[in-house]
């Protein structure tokens, strides 16, 4: 059956999005039916994602647009939807015991993780400028009400507030760019939009344009200059939704900005190279200096979050194929140490404690000697010390970008990973060789087990055997770059 | 008489968007930042039909009801955080906002 130029398999390919969508409306329904019942939303939630990334898995190999080609259903699309999907399971499983601690109603937070995870993969899948930025709002809305999720807390309201505002304005920028890139080009489709600036010369809108786009990306991303909400929303915000927000968020925004750069504004290749390249190194430069001098345990990881983003530009900016698989290779290692390092965070919040502060780090080996061990290992991988997955990550990263001829750019991501090993040592030391902190017992429940399990294995499993990653980032990088050639030739 | 074309929307858009970006950066109170917000997403929307009908597609005009569909959506969610904040601060005032700084 064919109306309107859709047909059957436009739905099925949006099966996964379409189970989230109705696993989402269920946890909200089943909350009015049997009240109070958190562990079986947790349960439906978690079986939402479960049934999600199974049909997903199923799309393996599929390279097709649907939806009159508003949405590409590729291997690009797949590897970002496998990130946003992992780590939004982790987050669930990681919320739990949380929730209960705060004594906050899980009904609407499962339901806006959810529409998170919905909006993020669109913004994967999206290949229209209007889907995409549908998908980013979908997300960001979602975003806004879990950042002042804690309503009596100050600092949680403050997180809402900032984070709101500077969304909004961040959107506004990005939006007013892609305007003009419609004036440019007269088409909102990446691959129309690719056609029309390959033979085009460079104007003063389209530079506008172009600066403008990057500028509203750079505030999604957390790039320095414009960071500036990031240690605030990431300290007042639940924990749970701050480890989301690191890395879903952060992910889905690459995914979009490697769709916009490198699959509709190809031809300008050289533009956003010298824009992204001067980001990249303020942004791992700044982010690595100001967590040194944090005390709080969710800032300085949003400092450390902003210096990846630096990490991850890089690859961008080598903007060949192997720079795209080298992004894509650090954003799944940066999933598992980063979601890890939070669940740690997570698990430090107890009725008596906040557990936020540097500080309630103090003598872990000795209360919970498997949790320091597996944040010993999170904070090795996010110094990127081998064998662990952040020294491949970094590796593949640097390695793109001298092959491309940015050797200065390597050598300053090299100099950055050493300031940072300062203040991730840090809190190995005050987890090995400090006095305990007070407070009551550290739980760990059989949902922080799995969590900190799952980030554990991904952590020594791509360190030791990147292969696994590498092999499907490079069939998958192909697929974005694949597009960009077609676009040209046709 | 002068013809208003579509550059001369074009630049009443570019205009809005300054005043709206000004507004944001000097403003203090956060439902005037919020306005000066919602004043650059208007002039995105101007800025699009205004192309749209220089071009002759219509596009451009699809994506305004899109982006004013979000901007609905957007002032919802953000009136509710700001009364939340309201609630706990008696203010609406940003330099309030001091919990968290660097």
């Amino acid at each position: 059956m064919e109306a309107l130029g859709y047909s059957a398999a436009d739905f099925y390919y949006l099966l996964p999005e379409l189970i989230l969508t109705g696993g989402a409306l269920l946890v909200l329904l089943v909350n009015i039916i049997v009240p109070r019942r958190g562990d079986l939303l947790f349960g439906i939630s978690l079986g939402t994602l479960v049934v999600s990334g199974l049909v997903l898995a199923s799309f393996a190999g599929v390279d097709t647009t649907v939806s009159r080609g508003l949405l590409a259903i590729d291997g690009f699309a797949l590897f970002f939807k496998a990130i946003f999907l992992v780590s939004a399971a982790l987050t669930l499983l990681m919320s739990a015991p949380y929730l209960r601690v705060e004594g906050v109603p899980a009904a609407e937070y499962y339901f806006l993780i959810l529409c998170a995870a919905l909006g993020m993969m669109f913004m994967a899948s999206g290949v229209d400028l209007i889907t995409l930025f549908i998908g980013l709002e979908t997300m960001a809305i979602a975003f806004y009400v879990l950042a002042g999720y804690l309503k009596p807390s100050h600092k949680s309201n403050e997180a809402a507030v900032k984070y709101f505002l500077l969304g909004a304005f961040s959107l506004g920028i990005l939006l007013y760019g892609m305007s003009l890139l419609y004036g440019v080009t007269g088409t909102t489709r990446l691959d129309g939009i690719a056609e029309a600036l390959a033979g085009q010369d460079r104007s003063l809108l389209l530079a506008a344009a172009l600066i403008l786009l990057a500028a509203g990306m750079g505030f999604k991303i957390a790039a320095v200059p414009f960071h500036m909400w990031a240690p605030d929303v990431y300290e007042g915000a639940p924990t749970p939704v701050t480890a989301f927000l690191s890395v879903g968020s952060k992910a889905a925004s690459f995914a979009m900005l490697l769709r916009i750069f490198v699959e509709g504004m190809g031809a300008l290749t050289p533009d956003w190279q010298v824009i992204f390249a001067f980001l990249a190194v303020v942004t791992m430069t700044v982010g690595n200096i100001a967590a040194i001098t944090q005390s709080n345990m969710k800032r300085m990881l949003a400092y450390s979050s902003i210096a990846h983003a630096g990490y991850i530009l890089i690859g961008v900016v080598a903007a060949t194929e192997r720079g795209v698989v080298a992004a894509l290779v650090y954003l799944w290692v940066y999933l598992f140490m980063q979601l890890g390092a939070f669940a740690v965070v997570t698990m430090l919040r107890r009725h008596d404690v906040v557990g936020d502060e540097l500080k309630d780090m103090s003598g872990l080996f000795a209360r919970a000697p498997a949790a320091a061990v597996a944040m010993l290992l999170f904070m090795l991988s996010l110094g990127g010390i081998p064998p662990t997955a952040g020294f491949m990550g970094k590796v593949w990263v640097f390695g793109a970008a001298i092959d491309q001829g940015f050797i200065w750019l390597a050598v300053v991501g090299v100099i950055n990973s050493a300031i940072s090993l300062y203040y991730y040592l840090r809190v190995v030391v005050f987890m090995f060789f400090k006095e305990e902190a007070a407070g009551s017992e550290i739980a760990m429940g059989p949902a922080m087990v799995t969590t900190l399990t799952v980030a554990v294995v991904g952590t020594i499993l791509f360190g030791i055997y990147p292969q696994l990653l590498f092999e499907q980032a490079q069939a998958v990088a192909g697929s974005l770059g694949a597009s960009v050639t077609s676009a040209a030739l046709q | 008489m002068l013809e208003i074309t579509p550059l001369h929307y074009s630049v009443l858009s570019a205009a809005l968007f300054m005043i709206g970006v000004i507004g944001v950066l000097v403003r203090r109170n956060i439902i005037i930042i919020f306005m000066s917000i919602e004043l650059i997403l208007n002039a995105v929307n101007i800025n699009l039909v205004a192309l749209s009908d220089q071009l002759q597609n219509l596009i451009g005009q699809v994506f305004v009801v899109f982006v004013i569909a979000v901007a609905a959506a957007e002032a919802a969610v953000g009136l509710g955080i700001i009364i939340a904040f309201y609630r706990n601060k008696e203010t609406v005032n940003i330099d309030e906002m001091s919990l968290m700084r660097w």
